[in-house]
């Protein structure tokens, strides 16, 4: 893992202005991914997009970890389908 | 520049409290939020459409500022003084890099209208919309390919709000599909790693050729005499045109396949699909005597 922007999960929860608990409560529901290094959790560069969109749907949105549970779900089959969608797309022009 | 009735894009009276605006605006982003719709440019502009109507409605500064000048906001005294600060904040994104290439402009989802601008000048901020804490903002750009430019492996520069980037654009990029560059989005916070930029190809329809993955498709005329007695044709590939034996008595729309002649196969070094053929074979018109004589005879032979 690289070091250069590795980040302890309490400067980023200061970053964000939030409990620790929402992160903890993420992790637990096996959505995050979190190292734990000589009792100190940090946050691995790979999962910062994914975590702070969730930490978008719960401060901008107010949803819990359920929903956002829920959410990621349903966003990975949307994104799945829409790959398909292209794929399906583009060999619909051979047949034009 | 058109007026933008803000009450009406978050569907409120004119009378709405605080907390009216608060609900609806809460109400409406989680439907048009871009995290809920990937790749859904109308959400994506309805949702700044939204953060702007907040914007304005919820700060009451901005509010009783848009109230007061309503549909005649262009006699206001800040409409000259912000279409002059205007001027100094166009913002700069990159333009292409090469010759070849149309590169587009990202879209960080945070523009707001001019009209918005002319009222209250560049930006916002200070609403209800989060800044970057930790990691930056992710770009998103769209790069136009013909076929032929799919075909090869390109090295292109973008230049990518004012620094240069130097991509690889690996042979064989389909339509639609998206490479990522890690860390080259909008700069990060609090010493947090810069965002990537998403690049997506759209590879032009080539009016000569039909593709399939690797695979192409093209329909070639023929000739009846060549079709009945066999013979050799020119057919055009993407890459020039190359020489074709036609067995005789090939019968109408047979399909043939020129081994390798399709495009590479995507991060494959070597490997090629193929160029399948399909002749349309070409019946003679205004026979003249002597020749419809002949169909004659050829006809009487084999009845």
């Amino acid at each position: 893992m690289s070091t250069k922007h590795i980040i302890t999960t309490k400067d980023f929860c200061v970053f964000h202005q939030l409990e620790h608990s929402f992160i903890a409560d993420l992790h637990d529901a096996g959505l995050v991914e979190i190292k734990v290094v000589d009792n100190t959790t940090y946050i691995p560069k790979n999962q910062l997009r994914k975590l702070e969109r969730m930490i978008r749907l719960h401060l901008d949105l107010d949803i819990n970890v359920a929903g956002i549970e829920a959410i990621t779900h349903l966003l990975q089959r949307i994104e799945d389908i829409q790959e398909e969608m292209r794929l399906l797309r583009n060999s619909l022009k051979t047949y034009e | 520049m058109a007026f933008i009735d803000y009450y009406e894009v978050l569907g409120v009276s004119k009378t709405a409290t605080e907390k009216d605006i608060k609900a609806a605006y809460r109400k409406l982003a989680r439907k048009y939020h871009p995290d809920l719709n990937p790749n859904d440019e109308q959400a994506h502009k309805k949702f700044q459409q939204l953060n702007e109507a907040n914007e304005v409605l919820s700060d009451p500064d901005k509010r009783k500022k848009y109230d007061q000048y309503g549909e005649n906001w262009q006699h206001g005294e800040a409409y000259e003084q912000a279409r002059q600060q205007q001027a100094h904040q166009q913002r700069s994104y990159g333009g292409g890099g090469g010759q070849a290439f149309d590169f587009e402009g990202f879209g960080s989802g945070d523009d707001f209208s001019d009209f918005f601008q002319s009222m209250f000048g560049g930006g916002g901020g200070s609403g209800s919309r989060r800044q970057t804490k930790y990691r930056g903002q992710d770009y998103n750009a769209e790069l136009h390919l013909s076929l032929k430019d799919a075909a090869e492996t390109h090295k292109q520069t973008l230049t990518v709000n004012g620094k240069n980037i130097r991509i690889t654009i690996p042979a064989g990029v389909e339509n639609g599909q998206t490479i990522k560059i890690s860390g080259h989005g909008g700069q990060g916070a609090n010493g947090g790693p810069g965002g990537d930029l998403y690049i997506k190809f759209l590879v032009a329809d080539d009016p000569r050729f039909k593709r399939k993955g690797a695979d192409l498709y093209a329909t070639t005329k023929l000739d009846l005499y060549t079709a009945i007695l066999g013979g050799e044709i020119t057919v055009e590939t993407l890459t020039g045109k190359v020489k074709v034996k036609v067995k005789p008595e090939t019968q109408n729309s047979t399909k043939v396949k020129l081994k390798g002649k399709g495009l590479p196969v995507y991060k494959k070094e070597g490997e090629f699909g193929d160029l399948f053929i399909t002749y349309d074979i070409q019946l003679p018109t205004n026979l003249t005597n002597k020749q419809k004589q002949l169909f004659e005879e050829l006809a009487k032979s084999s009845a």
